[in-house]
C-alpha cells in the first residue's frame, strides 16, 4: 500500500497523527465520495486494493456510493473509518453512524473492531478478503479509543476464515466438456468481462480467440480485455452493443461467458438471451453462475485459470470461416454511425482517439457520453477503461481519474464526462489543482441529463420532466478560478486545436464542449426488449 | 411504447398522495427507475427543484422543512441517486426532522439480481431511518405514501423513505388515498401524564436555583411561547443546546445562550450550579454534557421529551415526561406559582462578569467580530444556516438568535456541506426572510455545485465563506490533542471563490481588512441577488471556550 | 442478569432484520431469538432473551417500541411463563454405550429421533436448564453436532405484561 485518499476527522485523528510519519502519501480530497471513487480508480489502474479513510458519521455515510460502485464492478478497496469510542455506540452520539450495519449490503464484508488486539487480524483479514476470490469493498469501523491503545501489531501467521473460500480450481471434468463443446461448435462467441481484467486473463483471452478462430463480444466492464481493432473483435454487446456483437449474440451456438455477471444492461429479455446457445460460463463466483441465465458448463474458477485449463485441453486449432464473415457482414452492414455536421460527442472521440492513438486511460462519467466513450473509443490494454459499469454512479469520473493519474503516472489520463455529471464532483477540482494531477477532463456538454432526455423522448412521450439543466457555470471559468487552464469548443473547427493543447499541457487541462444538445446513443435496445430489436439512429443513420 | 399511460398508474397515485398532503416543493434528481414519478409530477402545480447531487436533495429538503415546518420530499433514483441520499438521510435523522424521501427501485421481479442501479437502500437506510418501504404490490401505495408522511411528521419526527420498483410505478392502481392512518405499532405519546406533571410543578416551585434546558424539541413542536410565559412566570434563565437555539431569543436577559463543549462559559457555569435542570426536548448528546459522571452535579434533572427512549439514556433522570413539549408545558403553566429567584438571578448575573464570551488570539480579520456584525445588522432575525467546523461555533456563539426556525445546522451527524442546499431549502420556504449561509472553505466544496441550483431558482441568498484555507476545526483538535502535529488539514487548491461565485452569475465579495466588514456586509444585505463574501481569515484561530475531554463544563479552556 | 422479552411484530419481510439491526447497532447482546407466526398470521412473536442491566434493558424495551413494525413488548422475566427450547443432538454412540444413552434419554424424557451405525440424533424440549443438562450428560459421548432453537415463551393463565411506551415508569 503506497496511497491513500481520505479526509480527516476527529475520530479518526490518531489514525491521521500515525499516517504522518508513515510512508505512505495521502491524498486529501474535498469530499468522501470522492476519496472511495479515488481509491477505486486507484485500484482499477493499478490492479492493486485501493484505501480510504473516513471519519465518523458524515465521513463515513458520505463513501456509502463510493462502496456500492466498487461492490458492483468487483474492485478490491478497503474503507478505513474511524468511529465514536466503544462506550459510545449506540447511544446516537455526536458524529455516530452505524456504518457496519448500512453498509452490510454493499459490502463483500466488514468490521467493527472493539478490541484492540484483533485490530491487527482485522487488517490483515479485510485485505485478502478484498482482493481474493472475487474482489470487493471491506470496510473496517475502528472506534477511537480503539486506535490510541497499545498493542503489539502482528499480522497472525495464518488466517482462520472457514467461511470463506476462494481458491477454487476448474474442475477438470467440466473443462473437458468445454474444451469438446468448443471443439464441436460452428459458431462459438466469446464474451468477456470484467473477470478478465481482473484476473488478467487478457492473454489468454486473446490466445483462445485467436487459436479457435472465436470472434470476442464485451461487456463494458470487459472493455480493454481484448483489442477492440483486432479482427476477431466484434463489438460491445448489450444495450447500447454494436448491432453485430447483439446478433451474433441472437446466432451463436456456444457461448463462452468469462467473467461476466449477464447483467439486466446485456441480456435484454432474458428468456430470449442467446436462443441458440450452449452456454459455457466461467466465474470465480459461484452464486454467479444460474443466477440470471442457465449455464449448460460451469466453471467455477478464476478467468484466467479456466481459460488456462481448457487451452490445454484443446489440441489444435480451430477454424470459423463461416461464422467470422456473416459477423464481418452484420459489422459492415450496421457501423457505428452518427450525423456529420454541427458539433458531435463522436467527432470529439474519433478525434482524441487519433491523437492519444488509443493509448490513454479513459474514465468516464454515465450518461450519452458514457456510451459514446465505450462506442468510440477502442481501447486495447487491460486497465485503461475506468468506468461506472454496475451501478452507473454519475460523479465517478473526476476522482476516478485522479487515482489513475496517482496509480499510473506518465500515462494520460482522459475524463469523459457530462455537464450534469462534472457537477456531482466539481468541488475535486480543488484537489486536482492541489496536486496538480494531470487529468484531462472533456466535458461534453449538452445543457441536459442527456440519457434521461433520451429516454425521455422514446418512452415518455417526449415529456422533458426536470431533464434540462440551467444554471450550469462556464466551467472554463470554473477550471480557472481553480488554476487550471481550459479551453470552450462550440464548433466542430475548434476541437482538435482544443484537444491538442489539453493534451500537449504539462498539468491538467479542461475541454467544455457544447455538443449538439439532442444526440442521441444509438443503437439501443430497449430495456426488457430482445437484442436483435434495436432501436438505430433516427437521422443519419 | 409508452411508458407513461394515461390511465391512474401508481406513479400517478403517489402524486396524487403528494397533493393531498399539501406538498408544495419537491426536490430531487430524475433516473432510470424514478421517471414514471417525474413524468406524474410534471403535470401538476408541484414545484421541482433540481439539485446536482442527490445529497443536497435531502439537506435541501431538511433545510425547508427546519424552516417551514412542513414535511420536505426528495425524489432520487435508484442506485447511485439512492446511495447518494445516505448522508442527508442520516444528517436529517440525527436532528429528527420530517422528510419523505421516494427512490425509484429496479423492477420487482429484478430486486435481488445485482441488476443495473439496484441497491438494497431500504436495507441500508434501516438504521437511519424512522421507518422505510419497500413497495411491492401497486395497491398499498395510496396507503403507504399516507403512512410515510404520518411517520415522518408525528411524535420525534423524522425521515421515512419509500422505495418504488419501476413496474410498481407503472402499474395500474385503484386503491385510493385513505383518510386515516391505522398503525398499531406506532402510537406516539403526546400528553403528559398527570402525576408527573403535579410533581415537575412542586419540584419548579421547590427548586432555588432552577435552570431550563431546551433543545431541538422545542421547536419541533412550536412550543417557544408556552416556554417564554413559564420562564417569565418562573424567572428560570434558559440555556440552548445547539439545536435548541432560537427556541428562546438571546436578547431576553434570562437567556444565557448554547452550553456545551463549545458552550458560553456563563451558560456552562450555570449548568453545573443549578439545582434542578428541567430539560426540554434535548438527547444530552455527548457533546453537551462533556463527561457524564459530572454533569450537573448539584441538580435534580427532569427530562421532558416525546420519545421515551431518550428519556434515561444517557443522563440518569430524577423526573421522566413523556409527551409534546407543547402540550406538556401548556398544562404546566397554570400549575405553577410566579416566582422570583432573585438570588439565583443575581448570581447569574456575577457568573455573566465573571466569565464574558472573548475571543481569544487571531489575524486582522476576526471572524466571530464579523459575525456579531452580522447579527447587528440583521438584528439577529435573518435565518442562518451553517456548515461543521469552526465556522458553525463562532455562528452559534456570536450571532444572537432571536426567532425560533432561524438556525439551520447539522448539529447531530455534523454533516459538511449542509449549509448551502440547506439554505436552498430555507429559502424556498421563506421567501420572506433573509437567509444566510455561514460556511468554511473545507465545508463549502463538499456542496458547492448547489451554486448551479440557486441561480438556476433564481434564489437570493447570501453567503458569508470564512476561507482559512484548512480544515481548521481538525487543526483545532491536533493543535490540543496530537502535539500540534497538522496532517492533512492544509487547502492549498482552494479556488477563487470569489470568481467561482461569479462563474454561478452571483455577486462575488472580498473581505480582507477588518473596515471592510460592515460595508461589504451592508453590499450584500442590500442587493437582492445570490451573493457569496469571502472573508480571509487566519488558520490560527481557536474556537474557545472548549471544553477538553473527559473533563466537566466548568473546565473549560478559556483564551489567555 | 438474563431478561425475556416476548415480543408482537407485524408479520412482514425485513422486520427480523429490523430486530436484529437494531440489537447489534445499539450493541446489545443478544442471547437467544426465536421467532413465529401467531395465531393471527398477520402477526409474529419474537421471544427474545437479552442480558444486560436494568438501565439496557430499558432501552432495549424502549428502542424497540420505536420500530414501526413492533406492536407490543412484555418483559415476562417476572411473570409466571413456560418457557421452552427445542435441541437436536447427535451424539457418538457405538452399541457398547447405547444402552446408557437411551437412559440419559429416558431421565429427561427425551426423544431419539434418527440411528445411524455410530451416532443418534436425540431431540429434547424443555427450559434452558434442562436443556443445558442434557447436552452436558451427553458431552462424554461426544458430541458431533447441536441445533438449538433458542427460548420460545407463553405466559401462563389468561394475562400478558405490557411493556408500556410511556418510559414515565423511570421515576414512579
Ligand atoms: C448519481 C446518479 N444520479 C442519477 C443517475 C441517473 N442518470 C443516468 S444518466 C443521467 C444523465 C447524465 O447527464 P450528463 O452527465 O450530463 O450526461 P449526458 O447523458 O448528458 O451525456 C442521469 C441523471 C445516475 N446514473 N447517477
Ligand atoms: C462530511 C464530513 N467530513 C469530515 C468531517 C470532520 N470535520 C469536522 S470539522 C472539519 C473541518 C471543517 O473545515 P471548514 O469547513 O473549512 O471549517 P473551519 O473549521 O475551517 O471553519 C472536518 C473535516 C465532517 N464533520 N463532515
Ligand atoms: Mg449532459
Ligand atoms: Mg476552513
Amino acid at each position: 500500500m503506497d496511497t491513500v485518499f481520505g479526509i480527516p476527522g476527529g475520530s479518526v485523528l490518531p489514525l491521521y497523527h500515525e499516517l504522518a510519519v508513515a510512508s505512505i502519501r495521502h491524498i486529501l480530497t474535498r469530499h468522501e465520495q470522492a476519496a472511495a471513487h479515488a481509491a477505486d480508480g486507484y485500484a482499477r489502474a493499478s490492479g492493486k486494493p485501493g484505501v480510504c479513510i473516513a471519519t465518523s458519521g458524515p465521513g463515513a455515510t458520505n463513501l456509502v456510493t463510493g462502496i456500492a460502485n466498487a461492490y458492483m464492478d468487483s474492485i478490491p478497496l478497503v474503507a478505513i473509518t474511524g468511529q465514536v469510542s466503544v462506550a459510545m455506540i449506540g447511544r446516537d452520539s455526536f458524529q455516530e453512524a452505524d456504518i457496519t450495519g448500512i453498509t452490510l449490503p454493499v459490502t463483500k464484508a466488514n468490521y467493527l473492531v472493539k478490541n484492540v488486539h484483533d485490530l491487527a487480524a482485522t487488517i490483515h483479514e479485510a485485505f485478502y478478503i478484498a482482493t481474493t476470490g472475487r474482489p470487493g469493498p471491506v470496510l473496517i469501523d475502528i472506534p477511537k479509543d480503539i486506535t490510541t491503545q497499545r498493542a503489539l501489531f502482528r499480522y497472525p501467521p495464518k488466517l482462520h476464515l472457514p467461511g470463506y473460500r476462494c481458491k477454487v480450481q476448474p474442475h477438470a471434468l467440466q473443462v473437458a466438456q468445454a474444451a469438446a463443446a468448443i471443439g464441436a461448435a460452428e459458431k462459438p462467441l466469446l464474451f468477456i468481462g470484467g473477470g478478465v481484467i481482473t484476473s488478467g486473463a487478457h492473454e489468454e483471452v486473446r490466445q483462445l480467440a485467436e487459436g479457435q478462430d472465436i470472434p470476442v463480444v464485451m461487456s463494458m466492464m470487459g472493455k480493454g480485455g481484448f483489442p477492440e481493432t483486432h479482427p476477431l473483435f466484434a463489438g460491445m454487446v448489450g444495450m447500447h452493443g454494436t448491432a453485430a456483437a447483439n446478433y451474433a449474440m441472437c446466432e451463436t451456438d456456444l457461448l463462452i461467458g468469462v467473467g461476466v455477471r449477464f447483467d439486466d444492461r446485456v441480456t435484454g429479455k432474458v428468456e430470449a438471451f442467446a436462443p441458440k446457445a450452449k452456454i459455457i460460463h466461467i466465474d470465480i463466483d459461484a452464486a454467479e453462475i444460474g443466477k440470471v441465465v442457465q449455464a449448460h458448463i460451469p466453471i467455477v474458477s478464476d478467468a484466467r485459470q479456466g481459460l488456462a485449463a481448457i487451452l490445454e485441453k484443446l489440441p489444435g486449432k480451430g477454424e470459423h470461416q463461416a461464422w467470422r464473415q456473416q459477423i464481418r457482414r452484420w459489422q459492415e452492414e450496421n457501423p457505428l454511425r452518427y450525423e456529420k455536421g454541427g458539433l458531435k460527442p463522436q467527432y470529439v472521440l474519433e478525434e482524441l482517439y487519433n491523437l492519444t492513438k488509443g493509448q490513454a486511460i479513459i474514465c468516464t462519467d454515465v450518461g450519452q457520453h458514457q456510451m459514446w466513450a465505450v462506442q468510440y473509443y477502442p481501447l486495447s490494454r487491460p486497465r485503461t477503461f475506468l468506468s461506472s459499469c454496475g451501478l452507473g454512479t454519475m460523479g465517478f469520473g473526476v476522482p476516478a481519474a485522479m487515482g489513475a493519474a496517482v496509480a499510473r503516472p506518465g500515462e494520460t489520463v482522459v475524463v469523459i464526462t457530462g455537464d450534469g455529471s462534472f457537477q456531482m464532483n466539481i468541488q475535486e477540482l480543488a484537489t486536482i489543482s492541489h496536486y496538480q494531477l494531470p487529468v484531462k477532463i472533456i466535458i461534453m456538454n449538452n445543457g441536459y441529463l442527456g440519457m434521461v432526455r433520451q429516454w425521455q423522448e422514446f418512452f415518455f412521450d417526449r415529456r422533458y420532466a426536470y431533464s434540462e439543466m440551467l444554471g450550469n457555470p462556464d466551467f472554463v471559468k470554473v477550471a480557472e478560478a481553480y488554476r487550471i487552464p481550459g479551453r470552450l469548443v462550440n464548433e466542430s473547427r475548434e476541437v482538435v486545436p482544443a484537444l491538442e493543447e489539453a493534451l500537449a499541457a504539462e498539468g491538467p487541462f479542461l475541454v467544455d464542449v457544447r455538443i449538439d444538445r439532442e444526440e442521441n446513443v444509438y443503437p439501443m435496445v430497449p430495456p426488457g426488449g430482445t437484442l436483435n430489436k434495436m432501436v438505430t439512429g433516427g437521422k443519419g443513420a | 411504447m409508452a411508458q407513461g399511460n394515461s390511465g391512474r398508474t401508481g406513479a400517478r397515485a403517489v402524486i396524487e398522495a403528494l397533493l393531498d398532503e399539501g406538498v408544495e416543493l419537491v426536490f430531487g434528481y430524475p433516473g432510470g427507475a424514478v421517471l414514471p414519478l417525474y413524468h406524474e409530477l410534471a403535470r401538476t402545480p408541484i414545484r421541482h427543484i433540481l439539485v446536482r447531487q442527490e445529497q443536497n436533495a435531502v439537506h435541501a429538503a431538511s433545510g425547508y422543512a427546519r424552516t417551514s415546518g412542513r414535511t420536505g420530499v426528495c425524489f432520487a433514483t435508484s442506485g447511485p441517486g439512492a446511495t447518494n441520499l445516505v448522508t442527508g438521510i442520516a444528517t436529517a435523522y440525527m436532528d429528527s426532522v420530517p422528510v419523505v424521501i421516494f427512490t425509484g427501485q429496479v423492477p420487482t421481479r429484478m430486486v435481488g439480481s445485482d441488476a443495473f442501479q439496484e441497491t438494497d437502500i431500504t436495507g441500508i437506510t434501516i438504521p437511519i431511518t424512522k421507518h422505510n418501504y419497500l413497495v411491492k404490490d401497486v395497491e398499498e401505495l395510496p396507503r403507504i405514501v399516507k403512512e410515510a408522511f404520518y411517520i415522518a411528521s408525528t411524535g420525534r419526527p423524522g425521515p421515512v423513505l419509500v422505495d418504488i420498483p419501476k413496474d410498481v410505478a407503472l402499474a395500474p392502481c385503484r386503491a385510493p388515498v385513505p383518510d386515516r392512518v391505522e398503525l398499531r405499532g406506532y402510537k406516539p405519546t403526546y400528553q403528559g401524564h398527570p402525576g408527573q406533571l403535579r410533581a415537575l410543578a412542586r419540584s419548579l416551585g421547590e427548586a432555588e436555583r432552577p435552570l431550563i434546558f431546551a433543545g431541538g424539541g422545542v421547536q419541533v413542536s412550536r412550543a417557544e411561547d408556552y416556554l417564554r410565559q413559564i420562564v417569565e412566570k418562573l424567572q428560570i434563565p434558559v440555556v440552548t443546546s445547539l439545536t435548541g437555539l432560537g427556541s428562546f431569543p438571546e436578547d431576553n436577559p434570562l437567556s444565557l445562550g448554547m452550553v456545551g463543549l463549545h458552550g458560553k462559559p456563563c451558560a456552562n457555569h450555570a449548568l453545573m450550579e443549578c439545582d434542578f435542570l428541567m430539560g426540554l426536548g434535548v438527547r444530552f448528546d455527548d457533546r453537551v454534557t462533556g463527561a457524564l459522571e459530572k454533569f450537573a452535579p448539584r441538580a435534580r434533572i427532569a427530562h421532558v421529551d416525546i420519545d421515551p427512549a431518550e428519556i434515561g439514556k444517557n443522563v440518569r433522570v430524577d423526573l421522566p415526561l413523556v409527551g409534546d413539549i407543547s402540550c406538556i408545558l401548556k398544562e404546566l403553566l397554570p400549575l405553577v406559582e410566579p416566582a422570583g429567584h432573585g438570588p439565583w438571578l443575581k448570581r447569574i448575573k456575577e457568573l455573566r462578569n465573571l466569565y464574558p464570551l472573548t475571543y481569544g488570539r487571531g489575524g486582522e480579520v476576526r471572524p466571530q467580530w464579523v459575525i456579531e456584525r452580522l447579527g447587528e445588522m440583521t438584528r439577529g432575525q435573518a435565518i442562518i444556516t451553517t456548515d461543521v467546523g469552526q465556522h458553525q461555533m463562532w455562528a452559534a456563539l456570536f450571532y444572537g438568535f432571536t426567532e425560533p426556525r432561524t438556525f439551520i445546522s447539522s448539529c447531530g451527524l455534523g454533516t459538511m456541506g449542509y449549509g448551502l442546499p440547506a439554505a436552498v431549502g430555507a429559502v424556498l420556504a421563506r421567501p420572506d426572510k433573509q437567509v444566510w449561509l455561514i460556511t468554511g472553505d473545507g465545508s463549502f466544496q463538499m456542496s458547492m455545485a448547489e451554486l448551479g441550483t440557486a441561480r438556476e431558482q433564481g434564489l437570493p441568498l447570501k453567503i458569508l465563506l470564512f476561507n482559512n484555507h484548512s480544515l481548521a476545526m481538525v487543526r483545532q483538535l491536533q493543535h490540543f490533542y496530537y502535539e500540534r502535529q497538522y496532517t492533512a488539514i492544509e487547502f492549498t487548491g482552494n479556488p477563487d471563490f470569489v470568481r467561482l461565485a461569479e462563474c454561478y452569475g452571483a455577486e462575488g465579495l472580498r473581505i480582507s481588512k477588518q473596515e471592510e466588514v460592515v460595508p461589504v456586509l451592508a453590499r450584500a444585505m442590500g442587493n437582492d441577488r445570490l451573493t457569496l463574501i469571502e472573508c480571509l481569515i487566519s488558520p490560527e484561530e481557536i474556537v474557545y471556550p472548549m471544553v477538553p475531554e473527559g473533563a466537566a463544563l466548568d473546565e473549560m479552556i478559556l483564551p489567555e | 442478569m438474563k431478561r425475556t422479552l416476548s415480543v408482537l411484530v407485524e408479520n412482514r419481510p425485513g422486520v427480523l432484520s429490523r430486530v436484529a439491526g437494531l440489537f447489534s447497532r445499539r450493541g446489545y447482546n443478544i442471547d437467544s431469538l426465536a421467532v413465529g407466526r401467531t395465531e393471527n398470521p398477520a402477526i409474529s412473536r419474537m421471544t427474545i432473551v437479552v442480558d444486560g442491566d436494568e438501565q439496557i434493558i430499558e432501552q432495549v424495551g424502549k428502542q424497540l417500541n420505536k420500530l414501526i413494525d413492533v406492536i407490543k413488548i412484555s418483559d415476562i422475566t417476572n411473570d409466571p411463563y413456560v418457557g421452552r427450547e427445542l435441541i437436536l443432538i447427535k451424539v457418538n454412540a457405538d452399541p457398547s454405550v447405547r444402552g446408557e444413552i437411551m437412559q440419559i434419554v429416558d431421565i429427561f424424557r427425551a426423544r431419539i429421533v434418527d440411528i445411524a451405525r455410530n451416532s443418534l440424533i436425540i431431540e429434547a424440549t424443555g427450559d434452558a436448564d434442562k436443556i443445558d443438562a442434557i447436552e452436558n450428560s451427553l458431552r462424554p459421548f461426544g458430541i458431533r453436532e447441536v441445533v438449538r432453537t433458542g427460548k420460545i415463551a407463553m405466559l401462563r393463565g389468561a394475562k400478558t405484561r405490557g411493556m408500556e411506551a410511556s418510559g414515565n415508569g423511570t421515576g414512579e
